[in-house]
């Protein structure tokens, strides 16, 4: 695997060889010494067009931690704002020696854009692409509920007969995307509730179960919640009545949290609008797995950087 | 069409020797740390520190090593599965450390490995033992513990069948 572009391209036994990697990373996070020397003399880029506080600390965490050197671009304060282009910028990172292009971008697509367009020769790895996917914050989501609810016995499992809802913005969200596609061929049962206005069209054929209310969707006893950062910066207005109604219907709340079996988890990627789609008390409970999200971030990272390496013949 | 060079009583014979072999070079120090190298050393670990400690009863700790990070043709070929890495909670400081392999032959694992162990601490003593040395070394190393030693073709490839894994004891060449 040269790149990693979308979760949509992983089959099974590459999705689980990356979750059985990231075990062994997140042992070596364990250790006295954390480093390893894997990616030594490697240049990572890390090229963010967009706004990022624990993707883009998390993937300088992740290279630093194989050994590799780390460029950090962000679009403010560049030359982008002089109107250099994408190939422009991206080239001239290659030049000074990037081999991993790490890319956050608006734009959907643009990761395929960049590798089809045979601009760079570098690997390139998705960090989230406008609406479109977000495939490490996905690996490291089906990371999460495997360890919390397998344990020891993890290693070598996908995630069959496991019931996942997805809650919330589904139609601004990447992370949705990238989970929901990656949960189905990880073979676990998905059900999504949303307002139908921010339910995208095409998601009948995505092998998912959609209902209206997020009640509905708890009364199957669901292993996993997996709530959304509403998305206010790509809203303009109308997608629903109130934030008090999307909190009434949509969001977990303390209440809801009760209705769940006491083993299974809630979920949230970050950054959270407490109160809103999330309670403050459910995402501080034993329950919610949003720091430990981020902890698995940097091995599931690790994994990802050292399983592209391998791809380079 | 593979030949039969080991036979289950000849891998026997070979870690029991070894096991006498380590006890002799400890002279009397009981520190044994046993560090298998996945997949097959792992198993060959565990063997050789059940042998050892019922030679002569001692505390004897076993675990496994993964190099596969640490190797130097990572970026040459497709990506290799990583295996898991088991220190006891001991640790590896100050002990003697028996790095177990099934075979040698470049002698790049071992290279990888004493990076690995280094990253974890600092061993009193280092040593290695092989089920098989197949020679053409690239490195300047050798196994202070060696079960047989076995001339090969470069084209040739040695396989080594463990019953923990693959059913039944027996070294092949093909």
């Amino acid at each position: 695997m040269k790149h990693l572009l979308s979760s949509a391209q992983l089959s099974r036994d590459e999705a689980v060889g990356i979750l059985d990697t990231t075990l062994d990373m997140a042992e070596v996070r364990t250790r006295a010494i954390k480093k390893l020397p894997t990616l030594r003399g490697k240049t990572v880029a890390n090229v963010f067009f967009e706004d990022s506080t624990r993707t883009r600390l998390s993937f300088e965490a992740a290279a630093m931690a194989l050994g590799a050197d780390v460029t950090t671009f962000t679009a403010q304060g560049s030359s982008v704002s002089k109107g250099e282009s994408l190939k422009d910028t991206l080239q001239t990172l290659e030049a000074m020696g990037a081999e991993f292009i790490v890319l956050r971008h608006a734009h959907s697509g643009v990761c395929e854009t960049v590798v089809n367009s045979g601009w760079v020769d570098a690997h390139v790895i998705n960090a989230g692409d406008g609406t479109h996917e977000h495939p490490t914050q996905a690996l490291l989501d089906a990371f999460t509920m495997r360890t919390r609810l397998f344990g020891d016995t993890s290693r070598g499992r996908d995630l069959t007969d496991l019931a996942v809802v997805i809650v919330g913005d589904i139609l601004h969200s990447r992370v949705a995307r990238s989970n929901i596609w990656l949960l189905r061929t990880l073979g676990a049962s998905v059900t999504v509730a949303a307002p139908q206005t921010l339910v995208p069209r095409e998601i009948e054929s995505w092998g998912v179960t959609v209902v209206s209310t997020l009640d509905e969707a708890l009364e199957s006893q669901p292993h996993v919640v997996m709530t959304l950062r509403v998305q206010k910066e790509r809203m303009s207005s109308g997608y629903f009545p109130s934030e008090s109604e999307f909190s009434e219907l949509w969001g977990m709340t303390s209440a809801r949290l009760r209705r769940l079996g006491e083993n299974a988890i809630v979920m949230h990627p970050g950054p959270m609008n407490r109160g809103l789609e999330i309670a403050g008390a459910v995402a501080d409970s034993p329950q919610s797995t949003v720091t430990d999200q981020v902890a698995n971030g940097v091995a599931t990272r690790m994994a990802v950087l050292y399983t592209v390496m391998g791809g380079s013949r | 069409m593979a030949r039969t060079v080991l036979t289950k009583a000849d891998i026997d014979r070979a870690l029991k020797r070894i096991a006498h072999e380590i006890i002799e070079s400890q002279r009397g120090r009981n520190d044994l740390l046993f560090l298998g190298i996945p997949t097959r050393g792992v198993h060959l670990a565990q063997r050789l520190a059940r042998l050892v400690s019922d030679i002569e009863p001692q505390q004897v700790d076993v675990g496994s090593l993964d190099v596969t990070m640490y190797r130097d043709d990572l970026a040459l070929q497709s990506t290799r599965a990583t295996a898991f890495t088991d220190i006891p909670p001991s640790g590896v400081d100050g002990r003697t450390v028996i790095l177990v392999d099934d075979v040698l032959f470049s002698g790049r694992t071992v290279r990888a490995a004493l990076d690995a162990l280094t990253a974890l601490g600092r061993p009193d003593i280092v040593r290695f033992a092989v089920l098989v040395d197949r020679g053409h070394r690239e490195l300047p190393i050798r196994a202070d513990f060696v079960g047989k030693n076995l001339p090969t073709s470069t084209a040739e490839r040695v396989n080594v069948s463990l019953s923990e894994i693959d059913g039944s004891d027996e070294v092949s060449i093909a």
